[in-house]
């Protein structure tokens, strides 16, 4: 990462993926006078700790007002400054909706938005906490980059992407404590291309987030239990969406599943089935998630095993889809 | 220090050409947010022709003074002042609210020179006010920021929200221009939803608050010069109820809630163009009166 801070695997063991935030934007704002963090009243969930010991004249907290951390950003950015807003993604992509949608991408400022709690990490608070509608709604929003983040490291290259790229950002990320996937931030992150963290050939997993760990995991139980080949894509970016590796995907193994902890509308699975859809080519499909339906109370580890979408269900899931024919046939009611 | 007489009959003539601008604009257009626009109006000639630190060669110029119009349905006004400064083609005021003009009934900061902030969907304006003036005490910049809000809109929670950001980091550099003309689509605004005592919530919000008649030029002026005064010194920031008319200046619409939104047909129009001119004449007697 050209310009961009380098984080050892002894911070990521010892540090939530928020803290990496927390680490990697406080390196960026003591080298760079005009970036500025906003947070309302969360800097210390969303770990700008580190922030507050290097410039605390630059950490603006509005108090819980997230509607107006958007406009004060809005207007920030406008006059020449970088500012960071770091909330719970909830909140960032619902109570402010309309900030979201009109003072950063219709005007179409420099604003980069660290959306934490996502999905189902924050899952005892409940549905009032969990953010798994969230990737819909951003991603429709024109102008937007909107990143999901598999680990701290792979946050901290967000992050600086954020920084050295001009343009709104959404990076949403998780409460913290997320399993680790990466060994350090140096495996080629960039912006809008997949990461392919496990080789294969007869069926792809798309991956992003918190579930990129539960496929790579799925991933190598299978290729020992069944002798199955999973590709397993790390797919950070969610707009704009890498359509050549989905392309790739459906062409070399012909059988796509999804995985995320957000619900099954909108989001990762709905951007790659677009992608696929409109190449043409047939392809057996299915998108783990959430069902249309708000997520139970617990922690995180629970909720995805009972929606199916750790590793257990991914592997369930598979084994399925590797059930899908391509006979070319009249009979449709075997294909899947 | 209050207005001249020749500089308050000069900003009543650049006002009412602007009213004249803004009824052309709207037949034009066909219709319009012709009451909202016209109560504001006289704000925006003495923001555009008196305060603002602005170059129009220089759009962007970093240092310049901002203006948010929050009520940015008023852009069938903010329009014809944005022309007229030459920010802008005046024949673009032409194309007003038609199909693939660069202007539409609330103005795109990314389209239109000279717009600050892209509003229109109404309670946006006071926190990206707050960002701005909070940008310039980051940055070391003495630039001013104006915002101007509508009275039915402050039913926007948001407009709160930035109001306590604005009092709590003492931005004195942003000032706060409600146009209370007393008017919201469905009726007057103490029947759709009270506002009154509005000064009073004003102070309970920390501001510095001023209440004049917005559409009585050397009045706005000498509150205008009250809050820039305060200004520089780090302090609560000052808030101007304009008490204003929903169609000021067109004596057969002044003050009715209906003259929200309308159209025109040539009669109208030439109807409201010979009232803009006898209130042009009214204000200058006025002037002449009560100017020194």
């Amino acid at each position: 990462m050209a310009g961009g801070f380098v984080y050892n695997a002894i911070d990521q063991t010892e540090v939530a993926t928020a803290e990496i935030y927390g680490k990697a934007i406080a390196d960026i704002m003591a080298k760079d006078p005009k970036v500025v963090a906003i947070t309302a009243d969360l800097a210390k969930s969303t770990k700008l700790g580190d922030v507050l010991k290097v410039c605390p004249e630059r950490v603006i907290n509005v108090g819980i007002a997230e509607q107006d951390m958007f406009g004060v950003a809005a207007g920030m950015a406008r006059a020449g400054i970088i500012p960071f807003l770091s909330g719970f993604s909830a909140f960032t992509s619902m109570r402010a909706c309309d900030q979201l949608h009109t003072d950063i991408c219709y005007q179409n400022v420099n604003a980069k938005i660290i959306a934490t709690h996502s999905g189902t990490s924050f899952g005892q608070a409940g549905s009032t906490h969990h953010a798994i509608v969230d990737l819909a709604i951003v991603r429709a929003m024109p102008n937007m980059t909107l990143i999901v983040p598999a680990d701290g490291f792979e946050t901290a290259n967000a992050v600086n992407a954020a920084y050295e790229n001009v343009g709104p950002y959404y990076i949403r990320i998780n409460r913290g404590f997320d399993r680790v996937l990466y060994d350090s931030m140096d495996y080629g992150f960039e912006v809008g291309k997949a990461v392919e963290i496990h080789e294969g050939t007869d069926i792809t997993v798309i991956a992003c987030g918190s579930c990129v760990f539960q496929a790579r995991e799925a991933a190598k139980f299978l290729e020992n239990s069944d002798g199955l080949k999973v590709r397993v894509l790390n797919m950070h970016t969610i707009k704009p969406i890498d359509r050549d590796a989905i392309i790739k995907a459906v062409l070399e193994t012909r059988r796509i599943i999804t995985v995320e902890d957000h619900s099954t509308i909108g989001g990762l699975g709905s951007a790659v089935a677009e992608v696929v859809v409109e190449s043409g080519k047939a392809c057996a499909f299915r998108k783990l998630g959430h069902p249309d339906k708000f997520a139970p109370i617990g922690l995180q580890e629970d909720i995805m095993s009972e929606v199916g979408i750790d590793a257990n269900g991914i592997i369930a899931a598979v084994r399925e889809v590797m059930k899908a024919d391509f006979e070319e046939d009249e009979n449709w009611d075997d294909e899947f | 220090m209050a207005l001249s007489k020749q500089e308050w009959l000069a900003l009543e003539k650049k006002a009412f050409e602007l009213r004249k601008l803004c009824l052309q604009t709207t037949f034009w257009a066909g219709s319009g947010h012709v009451g909202g626009g016209m109560s504001v109006m006289d704000l925006l000639t003495v923001m555009y022709h008196k305060y603002l630190n602005i170059k129009v060669e220089d759009p962007k110029w970093e240092d310049r003074d901002r203006f948010i119009l929050s009520k940015g349905h008023a852009a069938i006004a903010y329009a014809p002042v944005l022309c007229d400064k030459g920010f802008n083609d005046v024949e673009m005021l032409k194309t007003f609210n038609l199909s693939g003009s660069k202007m539409g009934m609330h103005l795109d900061s990314n389209k239109v020179v000279g717009v600050d902030a892209s509003t229109g969907s109404l309670g946006h304006g006071a926190s990206i006010a707050a960002g701005t003036a909070l940008a310039a005490r980051i940055l070391g910049k003495d630039y001013l920021t104006f915002v101007a809000t509508g009275d039915g809109e402050l039913g926007e929670g948001s407009n709160w929200e930035g109001f306590m950001t604005m009092n709590h980091y003492e931005l004195s550099n942003c000032i706060v221009f409600i146009d209370r003309n007393h008017c919201m689509i469905d009726g007057p605004t103490e029947e759709v939803m009270k506002l009154e005592p509005l000064a009073d919530k004003m102070v309970a919000f920390g501001f510095n608050t001023i209440v004049v008649d917005g559409n009585n030029i050397n009045e706005l002026c000498d509150a205008v010069d009250a809050a820039i005064a305060r200004s520089k010194e780090k302090c609560a920031p000052t808030c101007i109820i304009m008490d204003t008319q929903k169609g000021a200046g067109i004596k057969s619409i002044a003050g009715d809630y209906h003259c929200h939104y309308m159209a025109l047909d040539d009669d109208t129009f030439a109807k409201y163009n010979k009232e803009l001119e006898e209130d042009y004449a009214a204000r200058v007697a006025r002037a002449e009166k009560e100017g020194k």
